[in-house]
């Protein structure tokens, strides 16, 4: 959006080669680790002050777990959380409650994130009674000048969140997620519920909040035209690692990771002209397993452009040959300008991957 | 004619709160070999009314012709409908977990499917049909993959299954509804591939039903827009994408970030869906449009054929000039010049809007919601539309 475009800007979050495993156990009494689920396996980001970094990635690509560790709402396995310059991973009790009026976060489900039986003006609340901040009439007067600021008519502030339309508990998040003034808010798919009319609304609303707040946003979504919309940076993610990241124009305009290149070939455009000419590169199969994700670079079974060397080595995310510094890719043959992959298939096939598909007619 | 030609639906339900008009009067029709994409928001109908075709339905009331080869699926039988469903018309739904049995295995379901329609038609080659569907929708290794639960496929492999047992019969007629919602872009590109390609190879009809405009630009033949129970506009994919005449289709091409591409800003629609037990008076969406005249509170609009358009099919249920096509600078001055003729009544918030249409920004717009409609139903027994109409205007006016 309108943040820091010319360059580095200032980092707010550093987020330093982090990992979050989650231990699959067996047993009833001994509790055996069998396994772990590799969720977010080893990611280096950063967040600059005022802007916006969209995070896409399949479901299972681990954007959501990464948002809660940088929310502190999990503790990562390794690696660290520099907020401010504050390695979050190590704060104590005192300083993760000050961390906390900092970050806030807006979820997915305007229906499951907010208490049925609770009326508005309480939820919105909320914030100031867990910070003993402001009581009574002052804390009224507070709530109800958010609801103002996000398009909601104060003097609802009596009603359940029952009364309200499914845009509009978004927008009763969003003042939640205000209430403390935080200096970001990491929003986890927050119109992907919505319907397209709605959607464009609270997306419009977060713009103009960022605007006239100076905030920071983290945006996860699956929607990649919403994220292009939104974004000053996008990172992609696939199995727990980030695949490429890059400016958000420079990204969509020039993909150099395989992986990148399929989703948005992928991505349906809403102009018949548009998607007939697009070529869609079709991955076949799922995306693996992250509890035994496979060797080398991870989207080796799937990349058209896969030789022996990925299946040995994790090729690491640094900027490639002809790039800006701050677009970085993680690919040991990133995909040249004008290079078509529509009509390749997986170089390296695994046999759970390669389903067989009739060929097409044409 | 026409595979299926669907004339005048009209659904209804009873409900405490009153009656629910879910559609009213919906017409369109679909043929061999094409696919019909109905686009709308939640509350639209468009679910509803491909679900009264098939009879799944119950305690509707129901009126109006669905001619499916000449006979009405409306008045069937329950007998001749479970012979329909299945062998003639298939279904996909959007969510396969909950559209396939837990308890039996994937290959037993597809089977069973094809022996309650053909009796005659042994296990073993039930059997050995099914896992030659699995084999066509693309799932690896069929044959082991029809020994295991839906549970153990992912949830692009289930919608494949759910597209095999659709297919299993060779029915004429598929009906889509939200077929790839719960699903990954790639993977969508995969289904939507995949349903291409059968559609072209069995020659059968698709009908598609989906909120993403995104999906029937690459899909779609015909394009049907609902809105509150009604057509709102009917034209050929491209003459719909590029030359819309309904202010609502407009509106639903401007939210859309894909199509929006370079737009520095979305346009949303102001407001909210409306209730479909108080529906507003005259045209359906004038609570929400931007070019509301006099006659669109007070007269309900009709599809009547665009003019200028070389696409003879295309038709919109709108008061503006029937030439006033597309998102050009030529049509918005005759649409603009007809809202100031047809706004007879002193509207001074609404002339202000008109001055500045750039005004109404997101915050503003929802402030129209907070008054229209946030509390649903509960809130709209007022038959007061005028006024309410009045209200919301001036909401949007003084951003």
């Amino acid at each position: 959006m309108n943040g820091d475009a010319s360059g580095q800007g200032d980092v707010l979050v550093a987020v330093d080669d982090v990992y979050k495993h989650f231990p699959i156990k067996q047993g009833i009494v001994f509790k055996k680790e069998i396994g772990r689920v590799h969720a977010v396996d080893g990611v280096d980001l950063q967040v600059r002050r005022g802007e916006t970094l969209g995070i896409v990635g399949e479901s299972g690509c681990g954007k959501s777990t990464l948002a809660r560790c940088i929310t502190g709402l999990h503790q990562v396995t390794a690696g660290r959380i520099l907020f401010e310059g504050d390695d979050i991973t190590r704060l104590g009790r005192a300083g993760l409650k000050a961390f906390r009026r900092d970050v806030q976060m807006i979820f997915q489900d305007p229906y499951g994130s907010l208490n049925p039986r609770r009326r508005v003006g309480s939820i919105i609340g909320d914030p100031f009674a867990v910070h003993s901040i402001a009581g009574g009439a002052e804390r009224k007067r507070r709530v109800q000048e958010l609801m103002e600021l996000v398009g909601l008519n104060p003097e609802h502030y009596n009603r359940f969140p029952a009364e309200f339309s499914g845009g509009q508990r978004q927008r009763i998040g969003v003042a939640r997620a205000l209430a403390l003034k935080p200096k970001l808010i990491v929003c986890d798919e927050p119109v992907s519920a919505l319907d397209v009319s709605i959607q464009a609304q609270v997306i419009n609303l977060l713009k103009d909040l960022q605007d006239e707040l100076g905030l920071t946003y983290v945006f996860i979504a699956h929607d990649l035209s919403v994220v292009r919309y939104v974004s000053d940076r996008v990172a992609v993610m696939y199995l727990g690692k980030v695949a490429e990241a890059a400016e958000a124009e420079v990204l969509y305009g020039r993909p150099r990771h395989p992986y990148t290149a399929a989703l948005l070939s992928a991505a349906s455009i809403a102009d018949p002209d548009e998607a007939e000419r697009a070529e869609r590169i079709v991955l076949t199969g799922d995306v693996p397993s992250p509890i035994e994700p496979p060797s080398g670079c991870r989207f080796h079974p799937r990349c058209p452009k896969a030789a022996d060397r990925c299946v040995r080595e994790d090729p690491p995310l640094v900027p490639r040959e002809g790039d800006p510094p701050d677009h970085v890719t993680a690919c040991h043959f990133p995909v040249e300008p004008g290079e078509r992959l529509a009509h390749k298939h997986a170089a390296i096939a695994q046999v759970s991957t390669q389903p067989e598909l009739p060929e097409a007619e044409e | 004619m026409s595979l299926l030609e669907v004339t005048d639906l009209r659904v209804s339900f009873s409900t405490p709160d009153g009656v629910v008009r879910a559609v009213r009067g919906v017409s369109f029709e679909v043929d061999r070999g094409r696919t019909l994409g109905i686009v709308g928001e939640s509350g639209s109908g468009k679910s509803v009314s491909t679900q009264t075709l098939m009879g799944l339905t119950p305690g509707a009331t129901v009126s109006g012709r669905a001619l499916f080869e000449g006979a009405d699926l409306l008045t069937a039988g329950e007998r001749r409908m479970r012979r329909i469903r299945g062998a003639e018309i298939g279904m996909i739904f959007q969510d396969p977990l909950s559209s396939l049995h837990p308890l039996y295995r994937v290959g037993r379901q597809i089977e069973e499917m094809i022996r309650a329609h053909e009796p005659d038609t042994g296990r073993d080659a039930a059997r050995r049909r099914a896992v030659e569907m699995l084999g066509t929708v693309g799932i690896p290794q069929p044959a082991r993959r029809a020994e295991e639960y839906p549970h153990q496929f992912s949830g692009g492999m289930r919608q494949r299954a759910m597209i095999a047992m659709a297919l299993a019969l060779n029915p004429k007629l598929i009906i889509a509804d939200e077929p790839t919602t719960a699903l990954d872009a790639t993977v969508q590109a995969q289904i939507l591939d995949l349903m291409r390609r059968l559609q072209r190879e069995y020659d059968t009809a698709l009908i598609m039903i989906t909120h993403d405009l995104g999906v029937i630009a690459d899909m779609a033949d015909d394009v049907l827009v609902m809105y509150g129970g009604k057509a709102a506009e009917k034209a050929r994919r491209r003459p719909l994408y590029y030359r819309p005449h309904h202010p609502y289709t407009k509106g639903l091409l401007q939210s859309t970030p894909s199509a929006a591409a370079g737009a520095d800003r979305l346009r949303p629609i102001p407001g909210q869906p409306p209730s479909l037990i108080d529906i507003p008076s005259g045209c359906v969406f004038h609570p929400r449009c931007e070019y509301v005249m006099d006659r669109c509170v007070t007269d309900e609009p009709v599809l009547d054929p665009v003019t200028g358009d070389d696409d003879p099919t295309h038709v919109s249920a709108c008061w503006l000039p029937l030439e006033a096509l597309g998102l050009g600078e030529d049509a918005e001055r005759l649409r603009r010049r007809a809202v100031e003729e047809g706004r007879v009544r002193a509207r001074p918030a609404a002339a202000a809007r008109g001055g500045a249409p750039e005004a109404s920004g997101a915050v503003d717009a929802t402030a129209d919601g907070g008054d229209g409609g946030d509390t649903g139903a509960a809130d709209r027994d007022g038959p007061a539309e005028g006024e309410d109409d009045g209200g919301t205007r001036g909401d949007g006016g003084a951003a």
